[in-house]
């Protein structure tokens, strides 16, 4: 065995990347729950690749054939119905798995001083996941993929002057049609794949650089052993491989409970208009998009006032556009002297908290029509409004108390048990 | 002999300038990639401009078309028809049009050409549904006892006039759209194309 390694090592590093990334790449020894997600989203990409292309196997993307190809799944192909319902299950769970990932990064400050890359790269990661969910959503042609698509895509045309032209050159037509059917499945199953995997691999290559953070957000390489291995630090493989596996095992146990008895998940994994297919003549009752874009959905929606000469519409795109864009600057919006949540201030805290309401309240309201009542007082469209300042308020605040507030003394080792 | 002085300003010049050259290469080798997504002569042939033929278009009738994969009426209204527009402007949301689609020439209080004849997309500006049409007047319309005709969407239930213009209290926000059109001759019309009438 040692030969033929020997034999490889010489002609490809094997060896050296796996101790430089697996048995020698020495990681904080205080990871804790948090720290699951990175890999659970792993392995998400890896099951959303591989069902995709059994998937592919058998769907048409022709306006005539689409909808019946995906019941054929469903009912005619041996064992159909489980892979498309891991495809559609693990779409939902792997937004759930980065939200958590990305909120690990505002807890314990992973996004601060010197990781500000990985953060960007996985920013762009994640806008990439919502082009590829979104183009993936059109595919069953069901109504609400199609009307889904319609409203989105006609988010465009408040672009002044070259927006009709831009909707038109999505689209391929001048309505949803087969052009966009065929040009979504490509950018489904190729393009963004493609994208997708080569910036998963960048942001392992940027995190390995600088090595991974931990929450108590203290630099491990500052104390070293006389080998120069950090002394708070632990060989990711075997010890990280093996919890991650028991963090996958867990996983596995709530995604096969989803996936077995709650495929739809109460029309929010699946929505009910997406089960007749797409129609021109017939809009569902409420156009809903998927679960995870619905915070922004209520952000486009919240903005009903004209002003600055600029209709409402158009400010509702430019503020969901923001809402998206402050994330990648986030790095430097924060000027704290510590990265950890434990030894911040109270204001950190209170707005995370807030921030993390407001998200979830505003995903809550973009499933509801804006002029009913659905929590109290107000109607849904005003709740919006407030919940769409406190999250804007989380970022432009953040550089100002981030700096003043006093900070709690930071150990010099990682606090473990 | 060879003069092994590197002059770096000339490589660096040289470099720069194939560079760009690639640049610009580049660009053109994208251009038909880029081109290839616009709508095809295809969709194009499917989204030009569609004609009706009026001429066997009785007034109080409707006939729909389809142009651009949306629905397209022409209603023939009766004179009055035309006069109920005048009597329901109070209760409309936006009775002159200001925030509604239109093309220019059609911004008027009938919202047409010719004022006899109404061309609309049959689309509800709500969430796209296609209201239905309820020419019959009072009780016999369903609707309400002093109903002067109109639309009906049975979505969410949007009210709109017989030009087209939303009522107040509905869940429409605006007015329905008038496609761009012009006449041919008097008992043809072309949808999708502005011009002299």
């Amino acid at each position: 065995m040692s030969k033929f390694m020997a034999w490889v090592d010489e002609r490809f590093p094997a060896t050296k990347v796996w101790e430089e990334h697996l048995a020698k790449y020495y990681a904080p020894k205080n990871f804790n729950f948090w720290y699951y997600f990175g890999s659970l989203a792993t392995v998400l990409l890896v099951l959303q690749i591989l069902t995709g292309i059994f998937l592919t196997i058998h769907y048409k993307p022709d306006v005539e054939l689409a909808f019946a190809s995906v019941e054929y799944i469903m009912r005619d192909v041996q064992w159909g119905w489980l892979i498309r319902y891991m495809h559609t299950t693990g779409a939902s769970f792997f937004f759930i798995v980065i939200y958590l990932h990305m909120f690990r990064a505002l807890l314990y400050g992973s996004h601060r001083k010197p990781r500000e890359l990985i953060w960007l790269i996985g920013c762009v990661i994640y806008v990439a996941l919502m082009a590829e969910s979104f183009m993936g959503y059109l595919l069953p042609w069901g109504n609400m993929s199609y009307w889904g698509a319609q409203v989105i895509i006609s988010l465009f045309t408040a672009i002044p002057l070259v927006g009709e032209g831009l909707a038109e050159w999505v689209r391929g037509d001048y309505v949803i049609s087969d052009a966009t059917l065929n040009r979504f499945f490509a950018f489904h199953v190729i393009l963004i794949p493609l994208i997708l995997a080569a910036l998963v691999f960048l942001h392992i290559v940027a995190l390995h650089k600088v090595g991974s953070n931990n929450p108590d957000g203290i630099d491990i390489k500052k104390n070293k052993d006389a080998k120069g291995v950090p002394v708070d630090g632990i060989p990711f493989h075997p010890y990280y491989t093996v919890k991650d596996l028991v963090g996958l095992v867990v996983f596995l146990i709530l995604f096969c409970l989803v996936l077995f008895f709650l495929p739809e998940f109460f029309g929010i994994f699946l929505e009910k208009d997406n089960f007749a297919p797409a129609s021109a003549l017939q809009t569902p009752e409420d156009i809903v998009p998927l679960w995870y874009f619905t915070p922004y959905y209520s952000i486009l929606r919240a903005n009903t006032v004209n002003f600055f000469w600029i209709d409402a519409k158009l400010w509702g795109v430019i503020f969901m556009g923001l809402a998206i864009a402050l994330f990648f600057v986030l790095p430097w919006l924060d000027r704290s002297p510590v990265r950890s949540i434990r030894y911040r201030g109270f204001q950190y805290k209170l707005w995370l908290t807030l921030f993390v309401i407001s998200f979830i309240v505003l995903g809550y309201l973009g499933f509801k029509n804006p002029d009913n009542v659905d929590l109290f007082l107000f109607k849904n469209v005003i709740w919006a409004q407030i919940f769409t300042i406190i999250y804007f308020l989380f970022f432009f605040l953040l550089p100002f108390y981030s700096k003043s507030e006093k900070t709690k003394p930071v150990p010099e080792r990682v606090n473990f048990k | 002999m060879i003069d092994d002085r590197v002059d770096n300003g000339r490589r660096r010049f040289l470099t720069a300038v194939t560079g760009g050259m690639g640049v610009i290469g580049g660009v053109f080798a994208a251009t038909p990639f880029v081109l290839s997504m616009a709508p095809s002569e295809r969709a194009k042939a499917a989204g030009a401009p569609v004609e009706i033929d009026i001429s066997k278009l009785e007034p109080g009738q409707m006939i729909k078309e389809i142009w651009r994969g949306n629905p397209v009426w022409v209603v023939s209204r009766t004179p009055e028809m035309i006069e109920s527009l005048q009597q329901v402007e109070g209760e409309l949301r936006d009775p002159d049009s200001d925030n509604s689609i239109q093309p220019g020439f059609a911004q008027n209080d009938y919202r047409s050409l010719k004022p006899e004849i109404l061309v609309l997309i049959g689309i509800c500006t709500h969430l796209g549904c296609s209201p239905v049409q309820k020419f019959a007047i009072g009780p016999e319309s369903g609707i309400s006892d002093d109903w002067p005709g109109g639309f009906f969407c049975p979505c969410h239930g949007s009210k709109f006039d017989l030009a087209g213009r939303v009522y107040q209290q509905v869940p429409a926000p605006t007015n329905m759209v008038v496609p761009p059109y012009k006449y041919i001759s008097d008992s043809l019309i072309l949808i999708g194309e502005v011009g002299e009438a």
